[in-house]
């Protein structure tokens, strides 16, 4: 049997920030991207802040409505990747068997480490907490799915062990969405059918499931019976911050570049968004194809600066379209990310001489989001866009969520 | 209450990059000479908040946690004006 632990570090941009100024410990906290304009979003929150209803991802001005006296900081991400590091620093002291999933979380495989996994756990979390300043949340269990969901348990600074003699206990009243892959729609298609805990997946016939969801089906019932066997990915010095992006299925074909120009920049104009929401910036431009026979391909390119301008990600998502499609047949798909992430400080700094038109750019594209944020999104459009109301009218939803590599493969 | 007092230091690094706190430097420009280097580790500051790679120092017989934290040193100081090991 493998002994694998699932490491989350609780709260984590707020908790480093806490690190560095322990009087915010007792203070509701967040951290934000983009503090100073009005659609900053925040990141992370500390345990006053959680108390308070402060929910991550929901904008500045409504988590103050909550808490009028909240502390809000900008991200600090040169630092939080420093923790990152050092924290998987101190599990490469047990294991190489490390698989990082986003910077503050970690799938570890100590089956062969020689102390138990629940020792292993705790002398991690008193790891964190004497080196780091951090607090963890481990689950120890016989498979990833279980490792990951007893991690989830106890917070924070706990360890949990799943065993194969306690999940049905431990495991099976949890609600159906506390399963990794399902997702706010598989979770209604399992309510219509009245399975609303993991233990009614386990419990259901596996066909049944197949029937119902297809493979996925299949692997939710393995996932609640404790048979995951998807092993630890050892990934070295994976992208910890990944990308930000945005790709959409049009109402029709594209069929030619003006087309294509209309859909990339309602792309991009969502990525660039998300972009400063999070304070970030990006030095590679990346562009997704997909024609109506469903071949595809992937090209990217790198800037010379990094950016979070909807018009200069279009414009070379645009260019890189050019370069590599000769429009044989329609396209079904196009998507747009931008990657090589820096926060927009960093990239401020590194700029002696600041270029008078990119600034007013952003101005200009922080007013439209602006409006947007205040009368919806379709309260005002780039004039490239009002000519095709099909198109024009794709309000691109956010797909962005990231898996860990193996499970879709395995 | 305490807090960071970031602090000039002289140094000695060896051939295999390992680093020895000479002599930590006031803000007013006094000198201590570190008599002994009692341990190297890894540490939060529970107390002031920071962290890096902490020295435990002994200066004029009493012990001193000095951190090298992104590349600048701190002391654990009390809040009082004139500060004195
Ligand atoms: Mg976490």
């Amino acid at each position: 049997m493998r002994t694998i632990l699932h490491s989350d570090l609780n709260n984590f941009y707020a908790s480093v920030e806490c690190a560095y100024d322990p009087s915010l410990k007792d203070k509701p906290m967040a951290v934000c991207g983009d503090p100073e304009a009005r659609h900053g979003i925040v990141l992370a929150k500390n345990m006053p802040a959680k108390r308070l209803g402060i929910v991550t991802g929901e904008v500045i001005w409504q988590a103050k409505q909550k808490c009028p006296n909240l502390v809000v900081l900008p991200p600090n991400y040169p630092r939080y990747l420093r923790f990152s590091r050092l924290m998987r620093a101190i599990y490469a002291d047990y294991t190489h068997q490390i698989e990082p999933f986003g910077m503050d979380e970690a799938w570890l495989d100590v089956t062969g480490a020689g102390l138990s996994g629940e020792v292993l756990a705790d002398r991690l979390r008193m790891r964190a907490r004497e080196e780091l300043g951090l607090t963890l949340s481990v689950g120890v269990s016989f498979n990833k799915i279980f490792a990951k969901l007893g991690s989830d348990m106890k917070k924070p600074d706990a360890t949990t062990v799943i065993t194969p003699d306690n999940f049905r206990r431990r495991v099976w009243p949890l609600p159906a969405g506390d399963l990794l892959y399902v997702g706010p729609a598989t979770r209604r298609r399992l309510a219509g059918r009245n399975l609303r805990t993991i233990g009614d997946i386990a419990r259901c016939a596996p066909q049944d499931l197949r029937a119902m969801l297809g493979k996925t089906g299949e692997m939710l019932w393995c996932f609640a019976n404790g048979r995951d066997n998807t092993p630890v990915m050892a990934a070295d010095e994976s992208p910890e911050v990944k990308s930000v992006g945005n790709s959409t299925t049009t109402p029709r074909d594209i069929a030619d570049e003006q087309d294509a120009h209309m859909v990339l920049m309602v792309l991009s104009e969502s990525v660039a968004e998300r972009l400063r929401a999070q304070a970030l910036r990006g030095r590679v431009v990346c562009l997704s194809v997909r024609d109506c026979q469903l071949r595809c391909f992937t090209v990217q390119r790198r800037l010379d600066h990094a950016t979070a301008l909807a018009s200069e990600i279009c414009a070379c998502a645009l260019e890189l379209l050019r370069a590599r499609y000769h429009w044989e047949r329609p396209l079904r798909s196009l998507g747009v990310s931008v990657s090589a992430l820096q926060s927009r400080d960093d990239d401020e700094q590194l700029c002696m001489f600041p270029d008078a038109g990119r600034e007013r750019r952003y101005e200009l594209e922080n007013a439209m989001g602006d409006i947007r944020r205040r009368f919806g999104h379709f309260a005002i459009q780039r004039a490239c866009l009002i000519g095709c109301a099909e198109i024009g009218a794709i309000n691109p939803r956010d797909d962005h969520q990231i898996h860990p590599v193996g499970w879709k493969n395995a | 209450m305490a807090h960071r007092a970031y602090v000039r230091v002289l140094v000695d690094v060896d051939e295999i990059g390992k680093i020895r706190p000479l002599k930590i430097f006031w803000e007013d420009g006094r000198g201590f000479e570190v008599d002994r280097l009692l341990d190297v580790r890894m540490a939060a500051s529970t107390r002031v908040g920071g962290q890096g790679m902490r020295y435990t120092c002994r200066v004029r017989g009493r012990q001193v946690y000095l951190f090298e934290d992104e590349g600048r040193w701190f002391v654990e100081a009390r809040d009082v004006p004139a500060g004195n090991f």
